[in-house]
């Protein structure tokens, strides 16, 4: 399974284990109630707590309790019942309090397991931990030659980390991780899992060993938000490490950031001056306790996630694997298809909404979230193809209509008058006076140009506007022509 | 354990204090008085008891999750030493 | 004026309520006499202006016959408790110029209840200290002269210094006083007054200076032990913004008073006869076993056998919290900043000129018991001899209700003394400090004078949440003592 990066003295593996900071999805902060939006003007998202201010004291938000306790279930994880918010202590000045409460030695969260699907079979990735804690809030480098700028609006927003084992072995696992921890997370409403807007964010730690070999040592790459940046930063930091390696030199641990422009990693500090964070438990804060009832009501209410999804709808709408597995990767995705497919034809509304709509919303730049066709709309047009109401042709310029004015099938069909003919009568008619008008074409046909029956089922489709049922216009045609 | 000059303005710049070259000999003995008096802790069996964690044993309190604070960055930035329209600054920090 | 300031706070209480006396006049009263010692240098800031107007509204609140608790009550507050629009200092160079938009809960308490707020009183910076010599605003002395030590200035303990040699001065009618490991009752017990530390989680910390938060508690410090139950029940209640109060409503302390311990189980822990204690500690101690006795208690002879290791213990988990509380002073929100190149140089020198010489010795020893590597050895082993100090006073509680002891080891001392050695500093606090780590309420009761005429306190330790029995023990205990001297540098 493991892509195995050729060097001058042989193969090498790649060693990756990830840790995720998601940002809890929640109005209030993790330990202040001030708001967490995105966005706001500098320091206007800012209490008292989350300045530092002398005498500040951390009251945690139960809503973050709960949407961490929600992840671990969602991922298989063992959820502490009793867990310690610690203090990890440094200076830094977007860090007002000089420690991050963090959750350190007993986190809310243990050990759990996430299944990634790669092209050649799924590989379960191990999970050591998710902890809640605080965000940091930011600085701007850029605005003044001697200074920077601080401003706290993320200062205490409450992140999830999530630490996965050194399990994955390659960018594309590292990747297919990613976008799966991300689709759980969504699922489950705990995380909006935007990375442009930093509400996801990655550091990798990367290594490389002979295979079978033990663990080399670790760099870390630190906030990666985009997770092609996150492959190109793995990718490179393997390649330099190899380089290091093969040339005889050793790997220093190191912190590493990675520079998108030029496409390398470099050093933001290394071991003699790693930070000593002098973890403690934070004694303005008790240990968090909770109770068996408290975490089944919330196991209770966890929604059907995407690997659950994905098994019905193979299962019960016998959808391909490819298909059912590109529904369900996003929630919103999979309710939509839902809602399209209730009581209609299952393959023919997952190809529907898989080419056409996507294409289409490709085409314009747009998410599904944006999209001028209805689930409840898509659903009726799939309903007139059933029914053979229109045709799958016809059925493509409506759609083309939906999509442009964002009007349901129905009234553009009666609006057009685009309903397909199925009247023997009317397309007999039709058909006779195609061959009248053609009959040099019926002398050549009768010769052996089979071809050519082609070229009357498009006049004939052409004489009814597209409306003339298809299999009925073969049909009678083949029967006059062959008469 | 006993604390040499090293160790001691490791810790201090840990701790971000400027101790200057002659206040750290002094620094020095009177660090390592402290701790060597802290040291008789060595003489109490503490085999299989549980650090303390809370005195009064009550359960740490939740609270709602809603916006009830923030929204007064002028209250906020008010006693800054240096500020910059809305926001703090500092030197200019190099990563 | 004289009859005024003598006044205690429930006569004073009292006197307000039938018309005697009018709030301006008082409060004018303690605004004149805190002028007159202002060399004791027991207030850092004082706010004559708006104690006029609380005042002033106070009277018409007493005039209209709707008296709040503590109606027109002049009151110093320890300049820990940030007080909004006020400078709060924690006496520390590092938070100049610091005027909190806030109000602490522990103070927004006693004006809510109609409190007036004579202004900020002294301290050790960042409450670290016995003595009160550790602060950047300069030494606090007290009001009391030794017999034998010719002009000397006496220290007041600390670090609640300035509130309990403002109390004994009679420059406000009672003080709000922090206690981490002593720190309100050994200076109650220099300055012969009454200081009372409440419970671990009695009183709301927010809006206190944190030194060390598993440990720090707010209290009164009053001249009398019904004052003190007086001032700690506005004080005391639950507060959502302290994740460490407790959610217990704030009882009527002063009801607890009956002056009835008979039957009263008193114990008396062998641990506490510490070597080379003063025979006259000795002695005030085996007279108020005595007073308790006589009233009807049963002394009981109990074991807390792990008492020698309580300063040590503290010693590293109070620096420990405090390193890490301390951190937000680096110049970048508030307070004092020295500029320099680099952002670690920023930190480097704010910190460096910012923290004086013991806070700085607790920071760096807190890093250092914190550090990688050392956890284990100091802090973690701290954490667990501390849960044997706690398990001592809960063996002892199964047959006792209050433990009687000293206060402290020795009576006050000359400003200057011990300044060069910091452990014999620390060894101040060690009959206060077991109570601290294990969270109890305990209350220090001035009883008598030394041989060069300073006053002795001795200490009563409640159960957790008990401190009625507290209350009631201090309150025979001061009658029977029936302390009366008036220190000869007061008013
Ligand atoms: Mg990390
Ligand atoms: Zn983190």
């Amino acid at each position: 399974m493991a892509a195995l990066i050729k060097g001058e003295t042989g193969d090498w593996e790649l060693v990756i284990g990830l840790e995720v900071h998601a940002q809890v999805v929640s109005e209030a902060k993790l330990f202040s109630s001030a708001a967490t939006a995105f966005g706001a003007a500098p320091n206007s998202q800012v209490s008292l707590v989350d300045a530092a201010m002398p005498g500040m004291l951390p009251v945690i938000n139960q809503e973050c309790v709960r949407q961490a306790v929600k992840t671990g279930l969602g991922i298989n994880a063992k959820i502490n019942r009793l867990s310690v918010f610690d203090r990890k202590n440094y200076f830094y000045p977007d860090l007002p309090q000089g420690y991050q409460i963090s959750q350190f030695l007993q986190p809310v969260v243990g050990e759990g397991v996430l299944t990634i699907v790669l092209p050649d079979g799924e590989k379960s990735i191990g999970i050591e931990r998710l902890h809640l804690e605080q965000d940091a809030g930011k600085s701007l480098h850029d605005q003044h030659p001697r200074k920077s700028y601080i401003d706290l609006n993320r200062s205490g927003v409450a992140l999830m980390e999530i630490v996965s084992r050194p399990d994955l072995r390659s960018a594309a696992e590292a990747a297919a991780y990613v976008r799966k921890l991300r689709s759980i997370l969504r699922y489950l409403g705990t995380c909006d899992g935007n990375m442009q807007e930093g509400s996801l964010r990655c550091d990798a730690n990367v290594s490389v060993r002979k295979p079978g070999a033990e663990l080399g040592t670790r760099c870390e790459i630190k906030n990666l938000n985009s997770i092609r940046f996150m492959q190109m930063a793995i990718n490179h930091e393997a390649r330099r490490q190899i380089e290091v390696i093969e040339g005889g030199g050793k790997i220093d641990q190191q912190t590493r950031l990675y520079d998108a422009n030029r496409d390398e990693t470099r050093s933001m500090r290394s071991k003699e001056d790693a930070h000593d964070y002098r973890y403690f438990p934070d004694p303005d804060l008790l240990p968090l306790i909770l109770t068996e009832d408290y975490i089944a009501d919330i196991a209770a209410e966890l929604p059907e996630l995407p690997d659950a999804k994905q098994a019905r709808f193979i299962a019960e709408y016998g959808l391909s694997e490819e298909d059912a597995s590109q529904l369900v990767e996003e929630r919103e995705t999979a309710a939509y298809y839902e809602t399209v497919a209730e009581g209609r034809d299952k393959k023919l509304a997952a190809n529907w909404l898989l080419s056409e709509l996507f294409g289409a919303l490709n085409k314009v730049g747009k998410g599904l979230a944006e999209s001028p066709v209805s689930a409840k709309f898509l659903g009726g047009l799939i309903a007139l193809i059933s029914d053979g109401t229109i045709s799958g042709r016809i059925a493509k310029d409506v759609f083309a209509e939906m999509f442009e004015h964002g009007r349901d099938a129905d009234s553009i069909v009666e609006a057009k008058g685009l309903r397909q003919v199925s009247d023997a009568g009317a397309i007999t008619d039709l058909i006779e006076a195609v061959i009248a008008a053609n009959q040099d074409k019926v002398v050549e046909f009768k010769s052996g140009k089979d071809k050519l029956f082609g070229f009357f089922v498009g006049q004939v489709m052409q004489q009814s506007q597209g409306k003339a049922n298809p299999q009925l216009v073969n049909q009678v045609l083949r029967e006059k022509l062959n008469a | 354990m006993s604390l040499d000059k090293a160790t001691v303005s490791n810790i201090a710049h840990l701790a971000r204090i400027k101790v200057d070259d002659d206040q750290l000999e002094t620094m020095v003995g009177e660090l390592n008085n402290i701790l060597s008096w802290i040291e008789q802790l060595n003489e109490v069996d503490t085999e299989g008891v549980a650090p303390l964690a809370s005195v009064t044993g009550h359960p740490l309190p939740l609270r709602a999750d809603g916006i009830a604070d923030g929204g007064y960055p002028e209250r906020v930035l008010l006693n800054a030493p240096d500020r910059v329209a809305d926001f703090y600054s500092v030197p200019k920090v190099v990563e | 004026m004289t009859d005024l300031l003598s006044l205690d706070l429930a006569a004073a209480r009292d006197a307000l309520r039938d018309g005697k006396i009018s709030s301006l006049e008082l409060t004018d009263a303690y605004l004149g006499a805190m002028e007159a010692a202002s060399d004791l240098n027991c207030y850092i800031t004082t706010t004559p202006d708006k104690a006029r107007v609380m005042a002033a509204a106070a009277d018409q609140r007493l005039a209209q016959g709707d008296a709040l608790p503590l109606d027109g009550l002049p009151l110093g507050i320890k300049d820990l408790f940030c007080t909004e629009g006020i400078l709060t200092t924690a006496g520390s160079h590092i938070l100049d110029g610091f005027a909190p938009t806030y109000e602490s809960t522990v103070t927004s308490q006693l004006w809510r209840d109609g409190a007036v707020m004579l202004g900020k009183l002294n301290m050790d910076e960042f409450a670290m200290g016995s003595a009160n010599v550790n602060s950047y605003y300069g030494p606090v002395e007290s009001p009391w002269k030794s017999r034998d030590g010719g002009n000397a200035r006496l220290v007041p303990g600390g670090s609640s210094g300035g509130s309990a040699s403002a109390v004994s001065a009679r420059l406000a009618l009672a003080t709000t006083g922090t206690d981490t490991g002593g720190s309100i009752r050994q200076p109650g017990s220099f300055c012969g007054i009454v200081g009372m530390k409440p419970t671990y989680g009695r009183c709301s910390r927010w809006g206190i200076v944190a030194f060390s938060s598993s440990l720090d508690q707010a209290g009164p410090l009053t001249r009398t032990v019904r004052d003190a139950a007086i001032m700690l029940r506005s004080m005391a209640g639950h507060d959502p913004k302290d994740s460490t109060s407790a959610n217990l409503p704030a009882p009527d302390f002063e009801a607890a008073l009956t002056g009835d311990v008979r039957g009263m189980r008193i114990g008396v822990p062998k641990e506490y006869r510490i070597d080379g204690m003063p025979a006259e500690i000795e002695a005030l101690w085996a007279r108020g076993i005595e007073m308790m006795r006589d009233a009807g208690a049963e002394i009981v002879d109990i074991s807390l056998p792990h008492t020698k290791y309580a300063l040590p213990t503290y010693y590293i988990i109070a620096p420990a919290e405090a390193s890490s509380n301390l951190a937000r002073y680096d110049g970048v929100r508030y307070g004092l900043r020295v500029e320099g190149e680099t952002l670690d140089d920023m930190y480097a020198k704010t910190r460096g000129e910012g923290f004086g010489a013991e806070v700085k010795r607790r920071v760096l020893i807190g890093a250092y018991v914190l550090s990688a590597g050392y956890y284990d050895a100091y802090y973690l082993k701290a954490q667990r001899v501390r849960a044997l100090i706690k398990r001592d006073f809960d063996e002892a509680f199964g047959s006792v209700d209050a433990i009687l002891t000293p206060t402290a080891p020795s009576d006050a001392f000359a400003i200057g003394e011990n300044d060069d050695d910091p452990i014999k500093m620390y060894l101040n606090d060690v009959f206060t400090v077991p109570s601290s780590l294990a969270g109890l309420p305990a209350i220090s009761v001035p009883v008598g004078l030394s041989g060069r005429g300073l006053p002795l306190g001795l200490q009563l330790i409640g159960k957790l949440f008990d401190e009625a029995t507290v209350f009631r023990a201090a309150g025979v205990l001061e009658t029977a003592a029936g302390f009366s001297v008036r220190p000869a540098g007061g008013q």
